[in-house]
């Protein structure tokens, strides 16, 4: 009786660890992304798009940023490191990259806010904090300007310093938020604020303003008038397992393309 | 038969015990590995005094951070001690025996809602709040702290209850035997009776307010300035941790594991206090 | 002033800071039941993420923050009530386990996202497990363990001595003593402890957003990554992907976090006055 006791315990207990380690899980191959968030949403449909005709393979999507993408796909932690930056530095030399869209970087306001138009200088002025205050810019708003960025790690801030403030530095008063998203967020119910988000993000819950009197949409990245946009990059190891090398050919392919296009990036292949 | 059985399972035990402890002490030395070699190459003041955080430029000064992490706090405190101390008071000596079995348990569900929770409502009704009110952008240590406040409200108000109860009778029989009321018996008795516990609570709520990360994150707006009142927006050392985690590399990962040291240390200094002013109670 | 008006002033004071603490608690659970109760339904838990969490359920996170608790608590708990019998039945009260315990209630207070830093290095980074549950658990077992080793020492140390002293009057063996006397005794303790371990490892969230990752989708191991309730919410509720989809998961998340309480509440009062 006793040795029933002890068994079932041992039963119960080989039972759970069989559960909890996944042994028996079925062998699915496990493609590995990570990176921008500006392209996130994105790699997650076209993820769930491919996951659908390809029934053994898993596809994780994770974010973190363009710096976060490039250093897990160099140390081989994920499969693919995605990155959006104008241009990418010296420790993607050993990587393999391909370029799979493009985006346009847009500057947002609360849709309360009257402005619709800034110059390149005017914008780099309000965010290297030179100017403070709306008024001094002709817009009819009191208070200060609340500039919101994104951290350093990021493709889009990244791209942003290069375009925008070139050599001048971010204001010491901007506040920082952590993705797209969340920077649509925050402009979104802050009457004083500006940020800047991916083109891709843009809705009806923000403003955005033209720059140099050019509108930021995709017909004008595409024609090169609105010339704060940057590619969206694809970062992998030398000699790729061949589920991740067949899911950056889907990528690349006429079907995946489409899909990027008709949710507000630009294809890189003619579609 | 049964001896051998007996020294098996012992040094199973005793094996489980030992992997344990290296684990914890694996987890101290990791973080402290990673972390001292840069303090100690960046230099110490350099990086508690250091009015910057650069990284891109090498410049890692978490002194915004420390203040954003010491203001958001004391602000928590502010806010946390008085009306926990007050609850505690009112349900030890003032309630009835339902008011307490009911509070208690709902107090302890206060202290089970997620922090991320914590932090949406901050978001979504108190920033607006303040920034119809105060002005500002509503993300500021002020939204933090009132946050915080009410995340360690359930750990003050616990540990105070504990505190009140453990006072001797005798005392509470004893003052007012000599014709105090119950209040004058509480300022004048009680409350210096519970002292240390309570003090111990407060440090607590104190340790729990500094290492909260998401709900801060949410509400402060994460800022590089030094702040200079309590509406503007400002960085934590644990938001400042939680945001850069991901890409740091090099020098910027060393400086965020030399952030968890000062941290850790801080933590540490914490408790020990706590235990002096527990064991100096007990000696009394 | 008259001393009688001011213990009445006094009174009504404190009878505020109750009042007022009583409002926000209920306040709190209110907005979110509110908003968000009304669209938790079966298709919601059962269904899964679509849209980036615009539409569909949650039931891929449901069953991470399921998988995720298991596998950490199925790690943490041996180790750590076996860590407390040790240094409560097997040891001597020396330097050494002074030191011990100093050491697990340091790591008890110490921050999540700390341990979420350590997580990412060593589990996701250094041992290559990418964002997985596996670096999750393993991320969690590690918060865990101070705690559960903590509550299982006092929940054994509660137990008189004499019971011991009787077994072994009785002839029995130290670990007839452990196994028939001491664990059953101290099993109310000891559950509560493990049981709101479970409750911090739903609620947590910086730690698990950089060690098991954001995966919308069920894990099909424990090296595949996947978010949990709570990371989800988090997701939701920051990037404004939808709303009312961030109400409901709060209050999938806020009902299970409480139901967790009530069990580890029940066990702790009725199980105690029941052998006590």
């Amino acid at each position: 009786m006793k040795f029933g006791k002890t068994a079932s315990i041992f039963f119960i207990f080989i039972t759970l660890l069989y559960f909890l380690t996944g042994i028996g899980a079925k062998s699915q191959k496990i493609v590995r992304l990570a990176g921008s968030t500006a392209f996130l949403p994105f790699a997650e449909k076209l993820a769930e798009h491919y996951m659908k005709t390809h029934k053994d393979i898993t596809v994780d999507v994770q974010g973190g940023g363009s710096a976060v993408g490039i250093m897990v796909a160099s140390e081989g932690i994920v499969d693919i490191g995605m990155a959006d930056m104008l241009s990418l530095p010296k420790e993607t030399d050993s990587l393999e990259k391909v370029v799979v869209a493009r985006d346009g970087i847009a500057i947002i306001v609360n849709t309360g806010n009257p402005l619709k138009n800034l110059t390149l200088k005017d914008l780099t002025q309000v965010f290297s904090g030179k100017v403070k205050e709306w008024k001094e810019i002709g817009v009819n708003l009191s208070g200060q300007i609340r500039v919101i960025s994104r951290e350093e790690g990021s493709g889009t801030r990244k791209s942003f310093d290069q375009l925008i403030l070139q050599s001048a530095r971010l204001t010491t008063d901007a506040m920082f938020q952590d993705s797209n998203g969340t920077i649509r967020e925050a402009v979104k119910s802050d009457p004083n604020s500006i940020g800047y988000i991916s083109i891709g993000f843009l809705d009806s819950s923000v403003k955005a303003i033209s720059v140099d009197g050019i509108v930021a949409n995709n017909e004008n990245v595409i024609l090169e008038t609105y010339k704060i946009s940057r590619p969206i990059y694809f970062l992998f190891k030398q000699n790729p397992t061949p589920e991740t090398k067949n899911f950056i050919q889907f990528i690349l392919g006429k079907e995946a393309q489409k899909i990027i296009a008709g949710d507000g990036l630009i294809p890189v292949v003619k579609i | 038969m049964k001896y051998f059985k007996e020294i098996i399972i012992e040094k199973c035990i005793k094996l489980l015990a030992m992997s344990t402890i290296s684990i914890l002490i694996l987890i101290i030395f990791f973080i402290f590995r990673q972390g001292v070699p840069f303090l100690v190459k960046y230099g110490l003041p350099n990086f508690i005094l250091g009015q910057k955080w650069l990284p891109q430029e090498n410049i890692f000064g978490i002194l915004p951070m420390i203040i954003g992490s010491l203001w958001v706090t004391i602000g928590a405190l502010i806010i946390g001690v008085p009306i926990g101390v007050a609850c505690a008071i009112y349900l030890v000596e003032f309630s009835g025996k339902h008011t307490k079995l009911f509070f208690k348990p709902a107090i302890e569900l206060l202290a089970g809602i997620p922090s991320v929770v914590y932090g949406f409502i901050g978001i979504m009704v108190l920033a607006p709040f303040i920034r119809s009110t105060f002005g500002g952008s509503g993300l500021s240590i002020l939204t933090a702290s009132i946050v915080l406040g009410i995340m360690i409200l359930p750990t003050i108000v616990s540990i105070s209850i504990d505190a009140l109860s453990a006072v001797p009778l005798s005392y509470k029989e004893g003052s007012i035997a000599m014709g105090a009321t119950s209040w004058q018996t509480i300022v004048m008795v009680l409350l210096p009776a519970a002292r240390s516990g309570i003090l111990a609570g407060v440090i607590l709520g104190m340790g729990r307010a500094i290492g909260e990360t998401m709900a801060v994150i949410m509400v402060t707006g994460n800022s590089l300035k030094i702040p200079s009142s309590t509406l503007d927006s400002t960085r934590t050392m644990t938001s400042n941790i939680a945001l850069e985690m991901g890409y740091a590399l090099g020098d910027h990962r060393a400086a965020l594991f030399a952030t968890a040291v000062i941290l850790f240390i801080f933590i540490l200094l914490l408790n020990i206090i706590t235990m002096t002013v527990i064991k100096s109670k007990k000696t009394r | 002033m008259n001393p009688k008006l001011t213990q009445k002033i006094a009174k009504s004071l404190l009878c505020g800071a109750v009042l007022l603490t009583s409002v926000v608690l209920f306040f709190i659970i209110f907005y979110i039941l509110y908003h968000g109760l009304s669209n938790v339904n079966w298709n919601f838990l059962t269904g899964n993420v679509e849209d980036l969490g615009k539409k569909g359920g949650i039931y891929p996170t449901i069953v991470s923050t399921i998988y995720l608790t298991a596998l950490s608590v199925f790690i943490a708990a041996p180790l750590g009530i076996g860590t407390a019998l040790y240094l409560t039945c097997y040891t001597e009260e020396n330097l050494f386990t002074k030191i011990v315990r100093f050491g697990t209630d340091c790591l008890a207070a110490i921050p999540s996202i700390i341990f979420g830093l350590f997580g990412f290095m060593l589990f996701v980074i250094y041992l290559r497990l990418s964002w997985s549950i596996l670096s999750g658990a393993l991320t969690l077992a590690s918060m865990m363990l101070p705690t559960i080793i903590r509550t299982t020492e006092e929940a054994i140390r509660a137990v008189p001595s004499s019971y011991m002293d009787v077994n072994y009057a009785l002839g029995g063996t130290k670990l007839q003593g452990i196994v028939k006397i001491i664990l059953p005794k101290a099993l109310p303790g000891i559950l509560t402890g493990v049981i709101l371990s479970m409750g911090r490892a739903v609620s947590e969230t910086a730690a698990l957003i950089f060690t098991a990752g954001m995966s919308l989708r069920v894990p099909v191991s424990m090296f595949a990554s996947g978010r949990s309730m709570a990371v989800h919410f988090y997701s939701l509720a920051r990037e404004g992907i939808s709303l009312t989809n961030a109400f409901a998961t709060a209050s999938v998340l806020m009902i299970t976090v409480l139901i967790i309480n009530i069990v580890s509440y029940l066990i702790m009062h009725l199980f105690l006055r029941k052998y006590i």
